[in-house]
């Protein structure tokens, strides 16, 4: 054996041996290692693994529907048919099957650009919308065609639909995307893609019980989000059904009266309050907000100066006028500044301070009690009335009948209206508070504010013996159709049957204000008031060129309208307001619309008949 | 046959006879090893032959054919050209870094029209042959003294600096560990080693101003997988989930759900260990492990039967060259340490790499065959 090999050997036999030690010593590493991650650690390993595998997605549940009291659908969920295009089957070629597709769908270049932006931002496998909502027929030639469209797909969604369109527009409401605020605090839910909510109306009311519970669906998906199977699938609650107190046939008729109007018309069951009718007009379609507005559209619905967009029931703030009549009476007879047979003369006009009011009469109307010049309408009386009485009293009476606070309804964007008083001019306007402006107040007119809404609370409470209903748009379930749901007013029985016989008059009696609104339904008749409200102050010139015709001048000028109606006047069941707005006299237009809808009611009486929802729980 | 003979020439075998010479024990592990990569491979696609597993069977008959070859030619012919295989290897790596292609961003291969040669892998064998060759020629005293030292530290330092600027840290890292094990064997004092350490550590803010900004993330990572899941600590956080949620048993064969939903990204190479730690658990990985350091052990085994300094070098080291890989890449799944891009032998899909482990297979099955043989310090069949 050679020398060198000695050393040299024995060297190398001794670092191998140590190297052998250090390897040894390494694998025990990784082995530990192992068991850390494969033993002690796999419970929260395989969670994670599972987290990875495992996508859970929420299901949009169905909206609830929307019913009249009767089951008449008022919103409805429909199929909405849309073509989606997934690249990565398109055999590699997108623009050839979107090509192929423009010979049955033509699209625009700016939709082509959309296509194109949103196919290159997404996975090749994540469909993308062409467009939303095609029509059966462009559904049937897609489908038709399939072979030549690769890549090409129709997907169905529901969307909401509204059959009635705008005769329900601002009382059902519509829905939208959520706004980012409303993502950022709502549920995950509302991320969903096409995800609608309530926007206004009934939809944005009730959200929570027409939303429903979402479903969720358990997917495997890959790295890349590619799902690879479903997992388990759990439907959620579709949205609850809603029926409403509104009558469909009422609001049928308040519209087709109204439509060419910018007006109002609210109906109560004055037991109830609940809302049989509740119209504002002019109206928009709803169903152009689902399936998208035009720049066009939006620019004549945002600058129309009938506005459209308003719900003039809850939403429009009046001079309630000589439809307010009745409440300064009330509060004179309570506080006995005036007796039911007291006469005041009405000359035509009269001097209070150093104002001179005039009555609508020119002539004057001449001695008149209570009854008659409510009949009459007659201004002079209430001046006087109201004189006597002072604001504080009259505004009182007003308070109780609901006027300057919200009804309550359960409806968005309900407006307070105003009721002065002499410390509300002194801290808001910083004016003394004057006599006339207590004349005014008398007549309705200066100050005090009022909505459609609360001027039918308060006809209802002067048909119902002096009850203030809350007025509502559902009925309830244990709905009593004979019982008060009012707050009781504690006025004068034999005060409360004095207006509503100056309230027949009005309508009844050959000298009355309106007349025109006269009808005999199998005996049932109605009773009401008229209110013109002037938008314009007439100015001592033109009193003394002598008025002009309301015809003659300009619409934006014109009196508005109102009108307030209970029947039938045996037993009432039914309050009515109507405004017109600028619509010249209460009892020239708004009486006869008010007429209408009144002998609708009491031919159809729906008060008493079994809602929906009673005849459902009953299996009927 | 009359083996026992001290004089023993390559001539003295024939072909029939060195093949029946062979290790079939070795050769039985390595097919342990390349059965359980085909079995991995097929896995990871989903059950699916192509495109990994097939391709990687034949690389590995091709690579048997190599193996068979490479133990055929004598050791002391392996001993005479080891210089001039060291020299041509080191000459493609200088070509490949003028002509090379661009491939993964980092000029690796030349192209030979049929085949693409991968020059640094050519050179981790070729180093440990040269190095090999270097110290059977010395004493343990020339070993010992620094001047001794200056050429094969030339000869390792030389091919580092072409691979880290390909750039390549996986094979530098395994070209300079695999020699620094074989100055370790030959009896250079742990002192140097130390010392060389030190110098390593105070260069280490220069070296990090040559680092690629990948490699630095790769870095940045390693330390803090978790601060950034999505991103770039996402390779190692999915790489321990897929280990871990494994558990003990594994989830069954092709039920891995983190190979199977694709997870892991490039799972067929680097991260291969994951799929099969997934699907069989830790009773595989530990396994799997096992054998490697039956196949390592056998190795050394080998090495100790020969009787040439030579031989016994060269098995050792190309033995050891195969922990390093395995370790190094077992310990980068497992996530101690940083991702450098080695492959898990035999079982990483990649067709040079497992030409090259073949090629070094069949010269420790050389040594094997030819232990009896004993070499002169200038490589002469006698002193």
């Amino acid at each position: 054996m050679a020398t060198y090999d000695g050393d040299k050997g024995k060297m190398l036999t001794r670092r191998a041996a140590l190297t052998v030690g250090g390897e040894l010593v390494m694998s025990a590493v990784l082995m530990g290692r192992m068991y850390y991650l494969q033993v002690l650690e796999a419970d929260r390993y395989k969670t994670l693994a599972e987290e990875n595998r495992i996508s859970t997605r929420l299901l949009a549940p169905p909206r609830g529907l929307i019913f009249d009291r009767f089951g008449k659908p008022l919103a409805e969920n429909r199929q909405n048919f849309r073509v989606q295009v997934i690249s990565e089957q398109t055999e590699g070629n997108l623009n050839a099957t979107l090509e192929a597709l423009m010979k049955i769908l033509p699209l625009s270049d700016g939709e082509i650009q959309r296509i194109r932006k949103e196919v290159r931002r997404s996975r090749n496998f994540t469909p993308v919308t062409i467009r939303e909502n095609l029509t059966w027929e462009e559904m049937a030639a897609i489908q038709l065609n399939a072979p030549d469209l690769p890549g090409i797909i129709i997907d169905e969604g529901l969307s909401r639909f509204y059959p009635m369109k705008e005769k329900f527009a601002h009382l059902i409401g519509y829905v939208g995307a959520p706004s980012e605020a409303e993502i950022e605090k709502g549920p995950p839910l509302l991320k969903l893609p096409g995800f609608y909510v309530g926007k206004t109306g009934i939809e944005l009311q009730y959200e929570n019980k027409l939303r429903g519970k979402e479903g969720t669906q358990r997917v495997e998906v890959n790295a890349v989000g590619r799902v690879i199977r479903e997992i388990e699938r759990d439907e959620g609650t579709p949205g609850a059904v809603l029926p409403l107190s509104i009558d469909m046939r009422l609001q049928n008729i308040a519209y087709e009266k109204m439509k060419d109007y910018s007006g109002s018309a609210v109906m109560l069951d004055i037991y109830t309050g609940e809302v049989l009718l509740l119209m504002s007009t002019p109206s928009f379609n709803p169903n152009s907000f689902t399936y998208g507005l035009s720049v066009d559209e939006w620019k004549d619905l945002t600058t129309n100066p009938k506005n459209p967009l308003l719900n003039k029931v809850l939403g429009g703030l009046y001079s309630p006028g000589s439809t307010f009549k009745m409440v300064v009476a009330l509060a004179a007879l309570e506080a006995g500044v005036v007796r039911p047979d007291t006469k005041i003369n009405c000359s035509g006009h009269v001097v209070i301070g150093n104002h001179r009011f005039h009555c609508w009469k020119g002539s004057g109307h001449g001695d008149l009690t209570l009854r008659e010049a409510l009949m009459h309408s007659c201004d002079i009386y209430f001046y006087e009335i109201a004189r006597r009485t002072g604001i504080e009293k009259i505004s009182a009476m007003a308070r109780r009948f609901g006027f300057g606070a919200v009804t309550g309804i359960d409806l968005a964007g309900e407006k307070a209206g105003l009721m002065p008083t002499r410390r509300w001019k002194e801290l808001v306007r910083g004016e003394q508070w004057l006599q006339g402006d207590t004349c005014n107040t008398g007549i309705g007119q200066g100050y005090v504010l009022a909505t459609p809404l609360q001027l039918a609370v308060m006809a209802a409470a002067l048909a119902n013996d002096g009850y203030k209903v809350t007025p509502r748009l559902t009925v309830p379930e244990n709905r009593n159709p004979n019982e008060h749901s009012g707050i009781a007013l504690n006025l004068s029985k034999a005060h409360l049957q004095l207006m509503r016989e100056g309230m027949f008059d009005v309508i009844n009696n050959p000298k009355g204000t309106a007349r025109v609104a006269k009808i005999d339904i199998n005996g049932k008749l109605i009773a009401g008031k008229t209110g013109t409200t002037q938008v314009k102050r007439i100015t001592i010139k033109e009193r003394e060129d002598g008025l002009r015709s309301q015809d003659e001048l300009p619409w934006e000028e014109r009196n508005h309208a109102l009108f307030v109606a209970f029947g039938p006047t045996e037993n009432p069941r039914y309050a009515l307001s109507v405004v017109i707005e600028h619509g010249g006299g209460g009892g020239t237009t708004a009486g006869p619309v008010a007429r209408d809808i009144m002998a609708e009611a009491l031919k159809l009486d729906p008060a008493f008949r079994p809602t929906y929802l009673h005849t459902k729980k009953t299996g009927k | 046959m009359a083996l026992s003979s001290l004089h023993l020439r390559d001539a003295d075998l024939s072909l029939r006879d060195r093949f029946f010479r062979l290790s079939w024990g070795y050769i039985l592990l390595i097919c342990l090893v390349a059965i359980t990569g085909f079995v991995v491979l097929y896995s990871a696609a989903n059950g699916h032959w192509k495109p990994w597993a097939a391709k990687q069977f034949w690389r590995f008959v091709l690579g048997f054919g190599v193996m068979i070859s490479v133990s055929m030619v004598g050791l002391r012919t392996w001993l005479k050209y080891a210089y001039v295989f060291y020299a041509l290897s080191l000459f493609l790596l200088i070509l490949v870094s003028v002509f090379g292609h661009i491939g993964m961003g980092a000029q690796r291969w030349i192209s030979l029209g049929f085949i693409r040669i991968q020059p640094s892998e050519l050179m981790k064998i070729a180093l440990i042959l040269a190095l090999s060759r270097y110290f059977h020629g010395g004493s343990l005293q020339d070993a010992q003294s620094i001047s001794y030292l200056f050429v094969p530290l030339i000869m390792v330092a030389m091919p580092a600096v072409l691979v880290l600027r390909q750039p390549d840290l996986g094979t530098t890292i395994l070209l300079t560990a695999g020699a620094g094990v074989l100055f370790f064997l030959v009896g250079v004092q742990i002192w140097k080693f130390a010392a060389l350490g030190g110098v390593g550590l105070l260069s280490i803010p220069i070296a990090w101003r040559f680092l690629h900004d990948y490699q630095k993330e790769r870095v940045f990572t390693f330390l803090d997988p978790e601060r950034d899941p999505l991103g770039k600590g996402y390779h190692i956080m999915q790489s321990k989930i897929t280990l871990g949620s494994g558990g003990f048993f594994g989830k069954g064969f092709l039920q891995g759900t983190q190979s199977r939903l694709n997870f892991l990204p490039e799972k067929q190479t680097d991260f291969i260990f994951t799929v099969l730690a997934e699907e069989f658990g830790m009773v595989a990985s530990v396994s799997l492990l096992v054998l490697y350091l039956a196949l390592i052990f056998y190795g050394y085994m080998i090495a100790f039967r020969s009787n040439s300094y030579f031989g016994r070098l060269l098995a050792l080291g190309l033995s050891t060259n195969l922990f390093l890989y395995v370790f190094i890449n077992i310990a980068m799944v497992m996530g101690l340490l940083p991702v450098v891009g080695v492959p898990l032998p035999m079982i990483s899909y990649g067709g040079t790499v497992m030409l090259t482990l073949m090629f070094s297979f069949g010269l420790v099955e050389c040594v094997n065959i030819d232990r009896e043989v004993q070499i002169g310090r200038r490589g002469a069949y006698d002193d």
